[in-house]
C-alpha cells in the first residue's frame, strides 16, 4: 500500500470518524484543526486505523502523535504489503 | 474475537446507502422513528453507532417526533469512561424500538451522583439508572484462605451497591440496572483462585451470585455482564491498554454488542421482548426437504452430524416454549407432508401439540407470518422468524420489518447458537403466567386458509436482480438434470424418472426439446432449478413430457418465464399446440392447478385426478416476471440442423 492509498483510506475514515465529508486530511492535519478531535474521538479514531489498517500501535507510539504526517508514519512501519 | 459476537452476526449486514440514508434524514417526513430503526437493524459497528446516534440527536435538538420509538431516560452511573459508549447505547435503543435518552453524569461521581437527592441523576427523573460498574469499582481486598474476612468483603461490597440502590429509590425512584462483574483475566494461583475464598476470582464469584439474588428479589434488573465477557471470553473483554489509556472497562469492539444487551434490557423493560418463534421447517427444523426426500430422507436422527444441527434448533425451540415463547410454524409444503414428521419421525422432538400455529402452504412467508400474527393477535413485532433460505429472510424483512429475522450463517451447527445470541426473547422478570402461555395459545391452533397477498412481492423480486438462464440439456449439466429428475416429487408434473442413459438419448434425439434452466440471483447461483422434456406429439404438436422445478425457488414466477421459453421455442419448430399431463402423486399436490395458472385450457379429466391440458402457442403467454432472461439456444433452425446432421453421422456410421 502506498502513501497515496493510506492517504486514501484515512480520509475515508476521517469522515466517517467525524461524520464529516469535508475533511481534507494531509500530513499537517492535526486535533487543532478538526471540530470534535478530542481526547475520545482521538481514540476512536486510532482504534479505527488499527482495525483498517491492521496494526496494533504501542502507547507510547500513540502518545506521541502529532499530526496526521506522524499517524500515516506509524502505519507504513506496521502495515503488511497487501 | 468470535465475529459471531463482536460483528452482531444475526443483524443484516450494513448496506451500501447507509451514509446516504443518514443524511437524507435530515430532509425526511417525520415521524423518523421507522426509518431510524431500520438504519439500526444492521450490524453497526462503533462509528457507525456513533454517527446514528448523532443523526438521534439532531432529531431530537429539532423537535421532531421519534415516533413510534418509545421513549426511556436512562442515567449512566461508572467508574470508568462511558463516553464513547453512551451513542452506541442510544443507536442500540432505536434497535430495539426504544428512544434512549442518556444522562451521564461527570466521570467517577457514582456515591455523589446516587446519594445526594439533588444530585444531577436525581433530578433528571430517569426511568431507569445502569450501574455500569466494573470489578474496579469494588474495594477487593485480598483476603486469601480467609473465609471471614471474605465474607466481610462480600458484605462490605454488595452493601455499598445496595446504599446507591437506596439512593437513588429515595432520590427519584428509577429502576436500577446492575451488571455483573466480569472477573480479570489475570489469575493469580491458578486454578486454585477459584476454590480459595479470598481470591479476587472467589470474591468476584460470590459477589455475583449475592448480587443476582438481590436484584431479583428487589424487583431490579441484572445485565449478566460477566455472562457475556465469559461467552465472548475474558481475555477479549478486558482491554489493559485501553484501560490504562482512557479508562474503558472493556474492549472497544465489544462496545456495540454490550450496547445492544443493555438496549435488550430496556425494551425488555417496555415489554418488547419477542413472543412467538416461527419456523421454516425444510433445512431449519430438520435437514434436507421432506417433499423431496421423504420421511426417511431427511436428517434429524441423533448421531448424525447434519441432524443434530437441527435437533439442536428443535431442542431451543422446546427449552422456549417452557418459558413461554410461543412456536408457530411456516413452511412451502402442502400440509399433510408437512406435518408427516411430527406425526411419524421419531426422532423428532417437536411434535405438532407444541405448535400453536402451523402454517403450511404455498403461499409467499410474508403472508402466512401475517396470517400467523392475526391467528395469535398479536402485533408482528412479537414476531420471530427464522429461516435458512436467505431469500424468504429477505422478503420478510422488507415486506414485514417489524418481524425480527435473524442472518443466520451456512453451517446448520450454529443457527441455534445464532437464534440464542440475537437475544430476541430477552426477559427481565419470570413469572408463572409465562409458563402457560404457550399453552393458551396452543388451544386457539387451526390452519389458516388465506389467499390474499401482502403487497410488494413484485417490488421485492424486482430487487432480487434475478437471472434466468435457458439451455437444452447437454453434457455438463446431465448429471444434475439427472438427479432432479429422480429427486423432484413435489413440484413435479409427472413424476416421470429417467436414467442418465435414457436423458443421454433424449438430449440426443432432435424431436425432443429440452430444457434446463438455471437461476441466479443477489444472494447468489442456485444453479439448475428447473427441467422440462418435451416430445413430439400428433402433428405440429408438443407433449410435455416432464417439467419439474425445485422448490426453493418458489414463487419467484420461474415456471412463467419457462413457458414464455419453451413457447418461443415451439413456435419456432413450427408447433401449434402444447399438450400438458398433471399425473397425481401422494406428494405433487403443489403443482394441481400448474397448467390452469398458466393459462392451459383442460382437455380431460379421469378417475384418477389425471390430468390434460392445452395452449395454443399463437395465444399470448403469461406477462414477463422482473428478471434478465439469458437464452443459451442456437438459432432453433440451424440448431436443429446441427443436430440432424450429427444424427445423420451416427447412422452412417452404423452403417459402415
Amino acid at each position: 500500500m502506498d502513501n497515496v492509498q493510506v492517504y486514501a483510506r484515512l480520509t475515508d475514515i476521517f469522515h466517517e470518524v467525524f461524520d464529516d465529508d469535508s475533511i481534507k486530511v494531509t500530513p499537517e492535519l492535526s486535533a487543532a484543526d478538526v471540530d470534535g478531535w478530542d481526547s475520545l474521538t482521538h481514540i476512536r479514531l486510532i482504534l479505527t486505523v488499527e482495525k483498517a489498517f491492521k496494526v496494533k500501535f504501542s502507547t507510547s507510539e500513540i502518545g506521541k502523535l502529532k499530526n496526521v504526517g506522524d499517524l500515516v508514519d506509524l502505519i507504513s512501519a506496521q502495515a503488511q504489503p497487501r | 474475537m468470535n465475529p459471531l459476537y463482536a460483528e452482531l452476526r444475526w443483524l443484516p449486514r450494513v448496506p451500501s446507502d447507509f451514509s446516504a440514508r443518514l443524511k437524507a434524514l435530515a430532509g425526511s417526513p417525520t415521524p423518523l422513528g421507522g426509518e431510524l430503526q431500520a438504519l439500526a437493524l444492521h450490524a453497526l459497528d462503533l462509528n457507525q453507532l456513533t454517527r446514528l446516534s448523532k443523526a438521534i440527536a439532531r432529531a431530537r435538538g429539532e423537535g421532531k417526533s421519534l415516533d413510534p420509538l418509545a421513549p426511556f431516560r436512562l442515567a449512566v452511573l461508572s467508574n470508568s469512561t462511558m463516553d464513547m459508549i453512551v451513542p452506541a447505547l442510544e443507536a442500540s435503543g432505536a434497535r430495539h424500538g426504544i428512544a434512549l435518552e442518556t444522562i451521564l453524569p461527570p466521570y467517577d461521581q457514582v456515591a455523589q451522583e446516587a446519594l445526594i437527592p439533588n444530585s444531577m441523576v436525581n433530578r433528571s427523573k430517569p426511568d431507569a439508572v445502569l450501574f455500569a460498574f466494573d470489578y474496579r469499582s469494588l474495594p477487593l481486598k485480598l483476603t486469601l484462605g480467609d473465609e471471614e474476612a471474605a465474607a466481610a468483603v462480600v458484605d462490605g461490597a454488595i452493601g455499598y451497591l445496595e446504599a446507591l440502590r437506596n439512593g437513588i429509590k429515595a432520590g427519584c425512584n428509577a429502576v436500577c440496572i446492575f451488571q455483573t462483574f466480569a472477573p480479570p483475566a489475570e489469575p493469580l494461583f491458578g486454578s486454585l483462585d477459584r476454590a480459595l475464598p479470598g481470591t479476587v476470582r472467589s470474591l468476584i464469584d460470590r459477589i455475583n451470585l449475592r448480587l443476582a439474588e438481590f436484584v431479583l428479589g428487589s424487583g431490579d434488573v441484572l445485565l449478566d455482564v460477566a455472562g457475556l465477557a465469559e461467552t465472548v471470553g475474558l481475555a477479549e473483554w478486558h482491554n489493559p491498554q485501553l484501560w490504562n489509556m482512557a479508562k474503558f472497562s472493556f474492549s472497544d469492539e465489544l462496545i456495540p454488542l454490550y450496547a445492544d444487551h443493555v438496549a435488550r434490557s430496556v425494551a425488555a423493560l417496555r415489554g418488547k421482548s419477542r413472543k412467538v418463534l416461527v419456523l421454516d421447517l425444510d433445512n431449519t427444523v430438520w435437514g434436507g426437504v421432506i417433499g423431496d426426500d421423504g420421511l426417511d430422507g431427511i436428517q434429524i436422527a441423533q448421531g448424525d452430524a447434519r441432524g443434530e444441527a437441527h435437533l439442536a434448533v428443535q431442542r431451543l425451540a422446546l427449552d422456549l416454549r417452557q418459558r413461554g415463547i410461543v412456536i408457530a410454524v411456516s413452511s412451502k409444503n402442502t400440509d399433510e407432508v408437512a406435518r408427516e414428521p411430527f406425526e411419524k419421525h421419531p426422532e423428532m422432538l417437536l411434535k405438532l401439540h407444541h405448535i400453536a400455529v402451523f402454517q403450511a402452504n404455498w403461499n409467499d412467508k410474508a403472508t402466512n407470518i401475517k396470517a400467523i400474527a392475526e391467528e395469535l393477535s398479536l402485533g408482528l413485532n412479537s414476531l420471530v422468524f427464522l429461516d435458512d433460505n436467505p431469500v424468504e429472510r429477505g422478503l420478510v424483512r422488507q415486506l414485514l420489518p417489524q418481524v425480527a429475522v435473524p442472518e443466520l450463517p451456512e453451517e446448520p451447527a450454529f443457527y441455534a447458537r445464532t437464534l440464542a445470541a440475537a437475544g430476541y426473547f430477552e426477559a427481565v422478570t419470570f413469572a408463572n403466567e409465562d409458563l402457560k402461555r404457550a399453552g393458551f395459545y396452543q388451544d386457539n391452533s387451526k390452519r389458516l386458509t388465506l389467499q390474499k397477498q401482502v403487497g410488494g412481492v413484485d417490488a421485492y423480486l424486482a430487487s432480487l436482480d434475478m437471472t434466468i438462464t435457458f439451455q437444452p440439456f447437454d453434457a455438463t449439466g446431465r448429471a444434475r438434470v439427472v438427479q432432479l429428475i429422480n429427486k423432484s416429487n413435489q413440484y413435479n408434473l409427472t413424476t416421470r424418472r429417467y436414467t442418465d442413459p435414457e436423458v443421454v438419448e433424449a438430449e440426443n434425439d432432435p424431436s425432443v426439446f429440452t430444457l434446463q434452466v438455471r437461476l441466479a440471483d443477489i444472494f447468489g447461483d442456485n444453479g439448475m432449478i428447473s427441467v422440462v422434456i418435451c416430445r413430439p406429439g400428433d402433428t405440429e404438436t408438443w407433449e410435455v413430457d416432464t417439467w419439474l422445478m425445485s422448490c426453493r425457488v418458489l414463487g419467484r414466477k420461474v415456471e412463467h418465464m419457462v413457458l414464455r421459453e419453451l413457447t418461443e421455442h415451439a413456435r419456432g419448430a413450427g408447433i401449434k399446440k402444447i399438450l400438458g399431463t398433471y399425473k397425481p402423486t401422494d406428494r405433487n399436490k403443489l403443482v394441481i392447478d400448474h397448467y390452469a395458472k398458466l393459462g392451459f385450457s383442460k382437455i380431460q379429466e379421469d378417475d384418477s385426478g389425471l390430468t390434460r391440458w392445452e395452449l395454443l402457442t399463437e395465444a399470448e403467454g403469461p406477462e414477463a416476471a422482473p428478471m434478465k432472461v439469458v437464452s443459451l439456444f442456437v438459432p432453433t433452425a440451424e440448431g436443429s440442423l446441427v443436430q440432424e446432421q450429427r444424427t445423420a453421422d451416427l447412422a452412417a456410421l452404423r452403417a459402415y
